[in-house]
């Protein structure tokens, strides 16, 4: 049996706390609380003012589909089990917009919410049709 | 003033035993007698990155290698868009009298110098490290989402982009040092196999060897006498998950920069160089910048207007998408090409009456921008 790995690997303590996040069926994102900009990804600072105030939120996990592209050839061969994927940048009803998976099927307008499934070594967020 | 003195290029494709260092010192040599001078003349020297040699003093390496000593040497790094930044910057130094001559010159034995995957694990580092790449997402996988949210916008369809990829094979065909030099049909682009939809293999550019340079120089030094009449840079993002507006992504705001300077306009352009990692890239830009109208690139390549013919000669030596793509070196060959067509010495490939050429350079996903105008005197 091999060793259980880290969540990811990042060098970003606020990427890991994000991914930590993920593991556990969360979306988070940022709220500045000097100009109520809300901000993805996390930042040191509000990229809108400038501001060090910012609040940790979790999106309800609903938005709509901006693009969504279907890999069928993945970086690696350890991803190829998972090809043909859905990579869609999502647009969350907070107004952030995010890179995730999504299932295939889906186009651009389309409702969407988030789940989350085991992508390689780490649990992704996945986006499918809403209702 | 500056002037492209002199350019010089490898063949690209499988260059088998060529290493970075080969490619750049075969096309440094090349460039340098194309300007008329020798290796002494040089006191400028600009480089770009390889990914299959990743020193931290690429520039340094490359001059020992020549064996020149220049009072001024770095490398440099804006993606796609470096080889022009790097024309761009060695304009201003011999402008500002600080160098006399100055190479710029890339090179990269991307195809044999590393395995397929290594190549697309590197490259996909160009998304975002914790936002992106944990997505198994790929440089096609960005460009695919720029493919379907532009086609969604404006109207594009997949036939419009697989007209790209055929004008710039036929292009290819005449060029003796292109990698792809089979000639296509959409047909075969629209057959050909998915990589991230709606991208199909032969809407991508190929991994390429190859080395090219270009001597930056305050008069003429050689038989061509082609100036740098302006020049612009936009840097609006680096991923793509943070582009705010997909209508304007930089290139245009980098050429109206670029045109301000040379007192020129759109309309004035009688040759394009204009970067086409992919078809949709080639679209957007063109698109964007303002040469046809929007969702117009398939209806112009179909109407032979990017042909040697035509009103708007496009990367007549194939683009990346055909003459190849070996890094820095594959948005370099737009402005070699450029330089050759204005001085009336590309042989086969050359458009009929080249005074004013459009060049320009896109890095990451639509991340960093260089336009530039050059002029035959
Ligand atoms: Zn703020």
């Amino acid at each position: 049996m091999s060793e259980p790995k880290p969540v990811v690997a990042s060098s970003d303590p606020l990427a890991r706390a994000w991914w930590a996040g993920v593991a556990e069926g969360r979306i988070g994102y940022q709220r500045c609380e000097a100009c109520a900009a809300a901000q993805f990804y996390p930042r040191e600072r509000c990229a809108a003012c400038g501001s060090a105030r910012l609040a940790i939120a979790t999106s309800v996990g609903t938005g709509t589909i901006f693009s969504i592209t279907v890999v069928h050839r993945p970086p690696s061969p350890a991803l190829q089990a998972f090809a043909p994927y859905g990579i869609a940048l999502v647009d969350l009803d907070e107004g952030v917009r995010l890179m995730a998976h999504a299932d295939p099927g889906l186009a651009i307008g389309d409702r969407v919410r988030a789940t989350f499934a085991l992508f390689g070594d780490r649990t992704t967020p996945k986006f499918v049709r809403a209702g | 003033m500056a002037y492209i003195a002199g350019v010089g290029n490898t063949r690209y494709g499988v260059v088998e035993g060529s290493s970075t260092t080969s490619l750049m010192t075969d096309a440094a040599h090349a460039a340098i007698a194309d300007a008329g001078l020798a290796l002494r003349d040089i006191d400028g020297l600009l480089t770009g990155y390889s990914t299959t040699l990743p020193h931290i003093m690429l520039a340094t390496v490359v001059s020992e290698r020549l064996g020149i000593r220049p009072t001024y040497a770095h490398s440099m790094q804006a993606g796609g868009a470096t080889g022009v930044a790097m024309v761009m910057l060695a304009r201003l130094l011999v402008e500002s009298g600080q160098c006399r001559a100055v190479l710029c010159v890339a090179g990269e034995n991307r195809a044999t110098g590393q395995s397929r995957d290594q190549s697309i694990q590197t490259l996909a580092q160009a998304g975002h490290p914790d936002y992106e790449v944990p997505y198994g997402a790929t440089i096609p996988a960005y460009y695919g989402l720029l493919a379907a949210r532009y086609m969604h916008q404006f109207g594009v369809t997949g036939l419009d982009l697989a007209e790209l990829a055929v004008v710039m094979r036929a292009h290819a065909t005449r060029h003796p040092d292109a990698h792809q030099r089979q000639p296509i049909t959409v047909e075969q682009v629209m057959a050909s196999k998915p990589i991230a939809l709606p991208l199909r293999l032969l809407d991508c550019c190929p991994v390429s060897d190859g080395g090219i340079a270009a001597v930056i120089t305050r008069e003429p030094t050689g038989e061509a006498k082609v100036r740098i009449r302006g020049a612009g840079q936009a840097h609006l993002h680096q991923h793509i998950s943070q582009a705010r507006d997909w209508a304007a992504m930089g290139a245009s705001e980098s050429a109206a920069r670029a045109f301000a300077e040379a007192g020129m306009a759109v309309t004035d352009m009688r040759y394009l160089a204009v970067y086409d990692s992919f078809t949709i890239t080639l679209a957007m830009l063109l698109e964007e910048i303002g040469f046809v109208r929007r969702a117009g690139s398939g209806e112009a390549a179909r109407a032979g207007r990017f042909g040697r013919e035509g009103d708007l000669p496009l990367n007549l030596h194939g683009g990346l998408l055909s003459f190849g793509h070996c890094g820095v070196g594959g948005g370099f060959a737009h402005l070699v090409e450029a330089q050759r067509q204005l001085s009336g010495r590309a042989g086969d490939r050359q458009a009929s009456n080249v005074p004013t050429a459009f060049v320009h350079g896109d890095g990451g996903v639509m991340s960093s921008h260089v336009s530039m105008i050059l002029e035959r005197v």
